[in-house]
């Protein structure tokens, strides 16, 4: 997936949430640290291009709501910023790539710190499938076929650009496009 | 930036960026004090167990809230009220804390070495909270918290450690702390507590106050350990203050930027006065509330890191496999 196209999934689910908000201006979007935070300003940005209003965006770290925390090293905790209290509003997780789900569980139990949303959602740019929770997303921007052990990284340019998202298969590490 | 150790024994063995990571890591942690929900899950199902053989409230309290915040059960252990009295040994007392799931033992004694000597004979995460005159490093990692947080930076500042240096283990642990960090340390106290012999550690050693003070960018006080001096080493209390107090009168020789920071108890009236210790270049307090979230960073990152024995087992079951 090259720079272009996901910069046309991106506004594709943007305007798939602009319509489907029945209180636009309850918005808050909530990126997953650390590949989510990129994609929830930028969404957050055409989202406002459509309603013709700004969008809280927020970032939220998991690592403290994690469950394999006694299987390895302690990972690195990064910033959380909640901008607005989040209590009646609709929430709209925002995460780069669905795999398990066990991020976006971790994501909904620390966002329970901090209020009780009317409504969460969950919007990602990649679903790749092997969920291991009853967890689905509101918008995807395209979702891959992946085998359990292959590894998808999204890779982002300096300035506003998505550069590429790439497979890498587990058997080469050569990596394809998908 | 990882962390892999199974303790937290002192600052001497920690490189520079373990050092950082701590402080990073500490920073996300004071966010989550200052949220409406305090407490996050990370250590849930876990116990924290306060061994302080010497006493302390400061410290003792600021662990078990820190364990607390991350979910932790926390059970404290008073040296009055248990069988060290009768004759137990320190091993024994902490194999028996082990044996009733202990994860964590954060241990306070007055025998320099002690946390160490835990660390080799348990598999629970140890963590020093001050051995003898030796170390206590999380007092040192929130000094370093704390002034990075005011100044920016640690690297090529000026920082002053004053008063009782030899009985000191704050006073190490923040020698070593600032000196890896980039500091130019400098102490300053009476001869008989501040040895040439700490110039080997990288510091400059003056018992005049004026040099040492005037150009602090942070001036860290001691106070002066009445319980570990045998003998004594000055003539009087009100001399060591009109020589090496903070007082009010010397607040006109610091630079109008300059930190003043102390690890508690403060003695008012002796090593620094009240207008100073309360006065608005003080940071005697913001040092307490970094201390919780260094403490929490401390407890979250060792629990991550593994010890030898368990190192090995994994090690044994991959050639098998």
């Amino acid at each position: 997936m090259d720079g272009p196209s996901i910069h046309r999934a991106i506004s594709r689910i943007a305007r798939q949430i602009a319509k489907g908000q029945h209180h636009p201006g309850d918005l808050v979007l909530v990126g997953i640290q650390t590949g989510g935070v990129r994609l929830a300003n930028h969404l957050a940005g055409r989202i406002r291009d459509l309603l013709g209003h700004e969008i809280p965006v927020g970032e939220l770290d998991v690592t403290m709501h994690r469950d394999d925390l006694d299987q390895r090293l302690a990972p690195p905790v990064h910033a959380t910023k909640i901008p607005v209290d989040i209590t009646g509003k609709t929430v709209l997780l925002v995460d780069d790539v669905l795999f398990s789900g066990r991020t976006t569980r971790a994501a909904l139990d620390a966002l329970n710190d901090f209020g009780r949303p009317r409504r969460t959602q969950l919007a990602v740019l990649i679903d790749r499938g092997h969920r291991e929770l009853p967890i689905m997303a509101d918008f995807v921007g395209k979702s891959v076929t992946t085998a359990q052990d292959d590894r998808v990284e999204v890779e982002a340019s300096e300035s506003d650009g998505w550069a590429r998202v790439t497979l890498h298969t587990a058997q080469h590490s050569s990596g394809s496009n998908p | 930036m990882t962390w892999t150790r199974k303790d937290l024994l002192d600052i001497q063995s920690l490189s520079l960026e373990e050092i950082t990571t701590v402080l990073d890591t500490a920073s996300a942690f004071k966010a989550v004090g200052q949220r409406v929900i305090k407490k996050v899950p990370a250590l849930r199902g876990k116990s924290v167990v306060n061994l302080f053989v010497e006493p302390s409230t400061r410290t003792r309290i600021s662990f078990e809230v820190a364990a607390q915040r991350l979910s932790a059960d926390v059970i404290n252990f008073t040296t009055e009220a248990s069988s060290l009295k009768k004759g137990e040994t320190l091993k024994d007392t902490a194999l028996n804390l082990q044996a009733l799931n202990a994860d964590f033992i954060i241990i306070r004694h007055s025998a320099a070495g002690a946390p160490h000597f835990l660390s080799r004979v348990l598999n629970a995460h140890v963590i020093n909270a001050g051995d003898g005159a030796h170390e206590h490093p999380t007092q040192a990692l929130l000094d370093a918290f704390t002034i990075r947080e005011k100044k920016g930076r640690i690297s090529g500042l000026n920082v002053t450690i004053l008063g009782d240096i030899l009985y000191s283990r704050v006073a190490r642990s923040n020698i070593w702390a600032m000196r890896k960090l980039g500091a130019n340390v400098t102490l300053c106290g009476p001869p008989t507590l501040v040895p040439r012999a700490f110039e080997q550690m990288g510091c400059r050693v003056t018992s005049d106050i004026n040099a040492a003070i005037g150009d602090a960018d942070v001036i860290n006080l001691l106070r002066i350990q009445h319980e570990r001096q045998r003998k004594t080493m000055f003539p009087s209390l009100t001399e060591y203050t009109s020589l090496f107090g903070l007082t009010k009168a010397r607040l006109a020789d610091l630079r109008p930027d300059a930190l003043i920071m102390h690890p508690g108890p403060i003695n008012r009236g002796v090593e620094i006065d009240s207008e100073v210790a309360d006065g608005s270049r003080s940071v005697i307090l913001e040092q307490v509330a970094n201390g919780l979230a260094v403490r929490m960073a401390a407890l979250f990152l060792v629990n991550g890191g593994r010890g030898p024995q368990e190192v090995d087992a994994d090690r044994t079951a991959a050639l098998a496999a």
